[in-house]
């Protein structure tokens, strides 16, 4: 086997753990990241998001249209979680743990018991190619490209729009923006609906991968809190040199020892990466910038 | 609401038996008589529930049957479930309130080989019964115990050597990372070996992972003849979905899949192509006895998504408990083992034809090997009949004798007497 056969497989499993790494992380990144609310019902976002999206294709429509309906149903449910339980509890972020992860449980066995134990997968599109001996998925090619979309809007929308001005500085100092009249609580809303609908995203991607089912979004969980905590507060700076990290560890630790060791690697690197650069990669570089 | 009415709604959702305790009640006619109490611990939720949801319904099943007919000697069977939530310190607590606190006569207990060896301790200790209705890595010797699932020797011992004289002998397992995977590898390794094979790797996932892009170009690398693929839970199913996207087209054999999780009918077609499953029950068993069970199950539970063989295990063995019970004149763990050590407690079950082992106290069945097609449809290419749990008895373990409540492996036998 040549050597580009390798460099390409091994660029390949770099992309598809940095896709995974920032697509379940990215709502998360918002939620918590910025506004600091400990969300334990991402997965359930995520969740949400792959079912609608299985469920809208299973009525007719196509794929694309699917994840953009799970995408905003997942917002919508953002939306009124955010104005029913959230909003209460700005203050109190312990208590929005036990509040979100009490979420979790509802939204999990409810589904359990109003969809039923699996939902019927939608299977994966576009096929596959050969590169060497190997064959690779070529959806997983589309998913890391959605990877760096998804950053890249993220970028956009907090650096360039109006909404993302407003919505950081509602975030910096809340009674100075309010002064200067913003409606800080509909900012509120609409930062959190942004990342339920991440979520919702990330789940409609990776429903024709996965098996449908109520517990689905605890596999995520786990990376995508991993990615957030050493990311740091800042969504961009953090969740995508976060990713590109763990995503050479996770990817190379995986090829050569399995996927135990894959995950160890990530657990290890994230107490690592914590314990010299407490407030996470975003944390470093700004301190330095300044 | 008031915090009292709160506080029983809290220990419902804990139990799980809001929904289900109102519907399991026995039947009106013999409510009043001191009834035999049957536990039942299964996950009806979690990463399992997709598997083990239909054992429960089976048992309620066979237990309804039971009680229309005119219970077991006069008593009716009552059911005492609850959801241990694909958790094993859940059939832990769980197992010791049955015991203590329900009392209860008899223990359906456990899907996953981590809650079964969680629990079995706890039934030892207690000095319970329990049957373990699901198929497994095989070696459970212990006398308060019984298992209705297929063991190795029975599902690979089949299915292993068909695969590699059909398609070669490079063998490829990739398995869940627990007790059962690793045993079921050994096993694996162990048939491979005898037949003249050769294992081209062998990988072990942790439960709840879902990406497989990396397994599955270690597997291209390794350029196995097939797979055997043992991977457990409903995240680790997700391989087959990224196997098929990836084109690593090699046919698959499995000792678990199709049968407990169907994954035929979750997945789009044709993921599944080529998966090779030996099973003692599945619903598209064509026999008489088989579609008269199905069409039984369908009538009581019209959306249940499959019946699978842990159904089956689960609905036979009421009614093998049944027959022990009325033979023995006593739901006493003794008395009841000495109508076992008779060596002639059989049924006709759905498979076909069932009887217990008594040196093990496991089961013979009849060995379906179900292929599935590009169109996920079901053939059975071949039939197995009754195959015996041979494997304990061979090596050592007889529960007439001894029992060493242990559990052993091809590589750690019963010690020699």
């Amino acid at each position: 086997m040549d050597i580009a056969t390798h460099v390409f497989s091994a660029l390949y499993q770099f992309g598809d753990a940095f896709a995974f790494l920032v697509l379940s992380a990215c709502g998360l990144a918002v939620i918590f990241g910025m506004m600091g609310v400990i969300n334990l019902a991402h997965g359930e976002f995520i969740m949400c998001g792959a079912y609608v999206t299985a469920a809208t294709v299973h009525a007719g429509l196509p794929l694309p249209l699917g994840i953009l309906v799970g995408t905003l149903v997942s917002a919508l449910v953002g939306v009124v979680v955010e104005l029913a339980v959230i909003r209460h509890l700005y203050d109190r972020p312990l208590d929005t743990i036990v509040a979100t992860w009490g979420l979790s449980l509802i939204a999990t066995q409810g589904t359990l018991i109003m969809v039923g134990s699996t939902m019927a997968g939608v299977g994966t599109p576009f096929g596959s190619f050969q590169v060497g001996d190997y064959s690779y998925s070529i959806y997983r090619i589309v998913l890391f490209c959605a990877a760096l979309g998804v950053l890249a809007a993220l970028y956009a929308l907090f650096n360039w729009t109006r909404f993302g001005v407003l919505a950081r500085a509602t975030i910096q100092v809340p009674h100075m923006a309010a002064a200067l009249g913003v409606d800080t609580r509909l900012i509120y809303s609409l930062t959190f609906a942004c990342g339920a609908g991440l979520a919702g995203l990330a789940g409609g991607l990776y429903a024709p991968t996965m098996t449908l089912v109520p517990t689905m979004g605890a596999t995520f969980i786990m990376e995508a809190f991993v990615t957030v905590v050493i990311g740091g507060a800042d969504v961009f700076l953090g969740t995508a040199p976060a990713g590109g990290v763990l995503a050479v560890v996770k990817s190379v630790m995986t090829s050569w020892q399995g996927q135990l060791f894959g995950q160890i690697g990530l657990l290890v690197a994230v107490i690592i990466v914590v314990r010299v650069l407490p407030k996470g990669i975003s944390g470093f570089v700004l301190r330095e910038r300044t | 609401m008031s915090k009292s009415v709160l506080r029983g709604l809290r220990a419902a959702a804990l139990t799980g038996t809001l929904v289900l305790g109102s519907s399991l009640g026995s039947h009106p006619a013999l409510a009043a008589e001191n009834p035999i109490k049957l536990g039942v611990l299964e996950d009806q939720s979690g990463d399992f529930a997709a598997a083990t949801i239909g054992k429960v319904h089976a048992i309620q099943l066979a237990a309804d049957e039971i009680n229309k007919a005119g219970g077991i000697m006069g008593r009716p069977l009552e059911l005492v479930p609850y959801d241990t939530q694909s958790d094993n310190t859940r059939y832990q607590e769980f197992m010791r309130r049955v015991l203590q606190r329900d009392k209860v006569d008899v223990v359906f207990a456990g899907f996953s080989s981590a809650s079964r060896e969680a629990y079995r301790p706890i039934v030892d200790q207690f000095n319970g019964f329990a049957f373990y209705n699901n198929q497994y890595e095989g070696g459970v010797c212990d006398g308060h115990m019984i298992v209705t699932g297929a063991v190795p020797e029975q599902q690979f011992s089949t299915l292993i050597p068909y695969m590699m004289e059909k398609y070669g002998k490079n063998v490829y397992t990739l398995a869940a990372d627990y007790n059962f995977g690793q045993i079921s590898a050994e096993w694996v390794r162990k048939i491979v070996k005898e037949n003249g094979g050769k294992m081209a790797g062998e990988e072990f996932i942790p439960l709840g992972v879902s990406q497989f892009s990396q397994s599955i170009q270690n597997i291209q690398k390794a350029k196995p003849d097939f797979v055997v693929t043992l991977l457990v839970g409903t995240a680790q199913a997700s391989y087959y979905e990224q196997a098929a996207s990836a084109n690593v087209n090699l046919p698959m054999a499995s000792s678990v899949n199709v049968g407990q999780g169907y994954e035929h009918k979750r997945f789009k077609p044709p993921s599944l192509k080529d998966m090779f499953v030996t099973t003692n029950y599945i619903e598209e068993i064509d026999s008489p006895k088989s579609k008269e069970f199905y069409a039984k199950f369908k009538a009581k539970f019209p959306s249940e998504p499959y019946v699978n063989q842990e159904a089956e295990n689960s609905y036979l063995a009421v009614y093998l408990y049944k027959q022990m019970v009325e033979r023995a004149k006593s739901t006493k763990r003794e008395e009841i083992r000495k109508v076992i050590a008779l060596g002639d407690v059989c049924m006709d079950a759905p498979e076909g034809k069932v009887c217990i082992d008594p040196k093990s106290q496991h089961m013979s069945h009849t060995i379906y090997l179900a292929k599935v097609g590009a169109d996920h449809s079901i053939s059975f290419p071949k039939v197995w009949e009754d195959i015996k749990p041979y494997w304990l008895g061979e090596a050592g373990c007889d529960l007439t004798k001894k029992d060493p409540m242990a559990q052993y492996t091809p590589s750690n036998p019963p010690p020699k007497p």
